[in-house]
């Protein structure tokens, strides 16, 4: 029996989503339902089921981020569950999306649609064979795609001043204010409310979010390979792969490992 | 440093239909030398000065010139101006009239009356043309001014509109109104009844200038008791009117962006969500305090404005300030147990 997991943080809508399904798909069992983001990871991971209906918005954090978190986290040998995500209003141009490997409905739920999403997961599940990635590249790179555009969007309607490109770094520290050339700096890391600025000998604590930090930054000269990490590409030495899979990198000038996301980690294949 | 080819062609054409009268007055004076003769020699010393002034203001910094409506340089402001003109004119006279009378032939001899004659001319013709395209420059500069007033005008107001119906919230309150339909169709009416005065309200609201607080609470009863049907139990909020501040007016729909901050910010980003409380009261001297408090999330006045937060504020303090001058205040604070509250404190207009 297929079995799916709503997350969505109106009730009224998951009870409306959870009816249209059980019309449209009467052979799909609802494991669970959870109304914010965090819960949607736990109880993924807990259920493991074969379909993932996320809402965009939600508390906690939203379906695009415990979507990647999910693909990070996914134990190997299990296939990644058929991914839905449910949204008010498509600022992520929804038409792109349309015949992929992740699926995107709008709200209100129009029951043909859901009927054609419905076709299609189950057309998905039936063709997947046990491969051996656990999360297919299309899916990893659509959450990318989508991941970015959701990032850079800010609000619609409001035109963002074309960002200049970031050239230092004020870390502040007590009453002071570190100029830490962007030259200089070899990772960006978030950590809770601050982003960790490294140099080959020093860390700095910004307030400044991770993502715009992102949008003044070369992305030719600092690679994202974590949802939470940005490492300087020319200091990469090398990309080591544990026991378990897992990716890290290593930096010249840092003594640490970075762990590299699943989400990132296609940057990395050997030539 | 960029050349608008097409403007400076147009600038030609005019000093070279300049030149055409100028000579007229030369040959009136010098009737020895023929028209053309003259002309060529006009030529030659208005298209020096013409060339000094219209290449040598690209010289002078874009923030010393008034804009031009092609978003180029326009005329230099104040002294940088008339210097430009002086040295255009001395270069002219120096220069184009021996250039002019080498050309031309018209050298020769020449009285010092008629070299007197000449250099009055020159700066004479030099300041009128001058001051005409000064002139211009600065009716250009002030249409392209006044242009881009009317686009700004005409850009707030559709952002305004834009903030007010938030497409996730209409599409949204849409999604719930489907959804109850089928399952309580009483509700489903009483919560369509909501969302017509809400949209009602919001599309009207820039045509009044001014509506009784009670109105303004009505509105924002509406627009919580959408939000309470799709939020549930994660959203309790209460509206505080007393009754002797219910006529009292506002401009229309002045705290909803700071209720819609409140949802947004404070309650929705929170798993177990809060309340929030909205208040009027008539301070000692007169005025009158709203405030809208809630009890999420926090405004962290360190971090950096969230886009959607930071243009809610924007537009509550640009339209106190159309309306009320200095009068008027917004202020944000964070609350101590958590939360944030905005107060307004305005000056008690007569209903």
């Amino acid at each position: 029996m297929t079995r799916a997991l709503i997350a969505e943080d109106e009730p009224l809508l998951a009870d409306a989503l959870q009816q249209e399904l059980a019309r449209a798909w009467p052979g799909l069992q609802i494991a669970a339902r959870v109304g914010d983001g965090l819960s949607a990871v736990r109880e993924a991971l807990a259920l493991a089921p074969e379909v993932l209906f996320f809402d965009i918005r939600m508390p906690g954090q939203s379906g695009l981020e415990a979507a990647a978190e999910l693909a990070d986290a996914w134990p190997e040998g299990t296939p990644f569950p058929a991914l839905v995500f449910l949204t008010a209003y498509d600022q992520y141009a929804v038409q792109a999306f349309e015949a992929q490997a992740v699926d995107y409905l709008l709200k209100p739920l129009q029951r043909g649609r859901l009927e054609k999403t419905v076709a299609r997961v189950q057309a998905l599940l039936a063709a997947r064979g046990s491969g051996a990635q656990p999360v297919n590249e299309a899916t990893l790179a659509q959450l990318r795609q989508l991941l970015a555009s959701a990032s850079g969007a800010g609000t619609p309607g409001i035109a963002a001043p074309a960002a200049a490109p970031l050239r230092f770094i004020q870390a502040g520290s007590g009453g002071r204010i570190d100029m830490v050339p962007v030259d200089e700096v070899l990772v960006f890391e978030a950590a809770d409310k601050y982003v960790r600025v490294l140099t080959a000998g020093r860390e700095h604590l910004v307030r400044t979010p991770l993502r715009e930090l992102l949008a003044q930054l070369d992305t030719q000269q600092f690679w994202q390979i974590h949802r939470g990490t940005l490492v300087r590409a020319s200091a990469i030495a090398s990309v080591v792969r544990s026991e378990s899979g897992k990716q890290s990198v290593l930096l010249h000038g840092r003594p640490e490992a970075f762990a590299v996301s699943r989400l990132y980690a296609a940057q990395f294949r050997a030539m | 440093m960029r050349i608008h080819w097409l403007g400076t062609a147009r600038h030609f054409l005019q000093v070279v239909a300049f030149c055409c009268v100028v000579a007229v007055l030369t040959t009136s004076i010098w009737p020895r030398h023929s028209y053309w003769t003259q002309l060529g020699h006009a030529l030659a010393i208005g298209l020096i000065i013409w060339s000094v002034i219209e290449f040598g203001r690209l010289l002078v910094p874009a923030r010393y010139c008034h804009p031009s409506s092609a978003g180029g340089h326009g005329w230099p402001k104040g002294w940088r101006g008339i210097v430009l003109t002086l040295v255009g004119i001395g270069t002219g006279f120096l220069v184009g009239d021996p250039l002019g009378a080498w050309l031309m032939g018209t050298g020769g001899y020449r009285s010092a009356r008629d070299d007197q004659i000449g250099l009055v001319i020159t700066i004479v013709a030099g300041s009128v043309a001058s001051f005409y395209f000064h002139m211009r420059g600065r009716a250009a500069a002030l249409e392209a001014s006044r242009a881009a007033a009317q686009r700004d005008t005409t850009e707030a107001r559709l952002m305004l509109l834009q903030s007010q119906l938030e497409p996730h919230m209409l599409f949204n309150t849409l999604a719930t109104l489907r959804a109850l339909i089928a399952v309580d169709p009483p509700r489903a009416e009483a919560m369509l009844d909501r969302m017509v005065d809400f949209l009602r309200a919001t599309l009207s609201a820039s045509r009044a200038p001014l509506h009784p607080l009670s109105a303004e609470f009505d509105r924002l009863r509406d627009y919580l008791e959408l939000m309470s049907v799709r939020m549930g139990p994660r959203l309790a909020y209460a509206l505080h009117l007393p009754p002797d501040l219910a006529d009292a007016p506002i401009p229309p729909l002045l705290l909803q962006p700071l209720v819609e901050n409140a949802v947004h910010h404070g309650l929705e980003p929170h798993v177990t969500g809060g309340r929030i409380d909205v208040r009027a009261r008539r301070l000692p001297d007169g005025r009158i305090q709203l405030e809208v408090a809630d009890t999420g999330a926090g405004h962290d006045p360190g971090a950096p404005a969230r886009a959607g937060h930071g243009f809610g504020l924007a537009q509550v303090r640009e339209r106190l300030a159309t309306r009320y001058g200095g009068a008027a205040t917004l202020e944000l604070r964070a609350m101590d147990q958590g939360g944030t509250s905005a107060t307004i404190e305005l000056p008690l207009e007569s209903p």
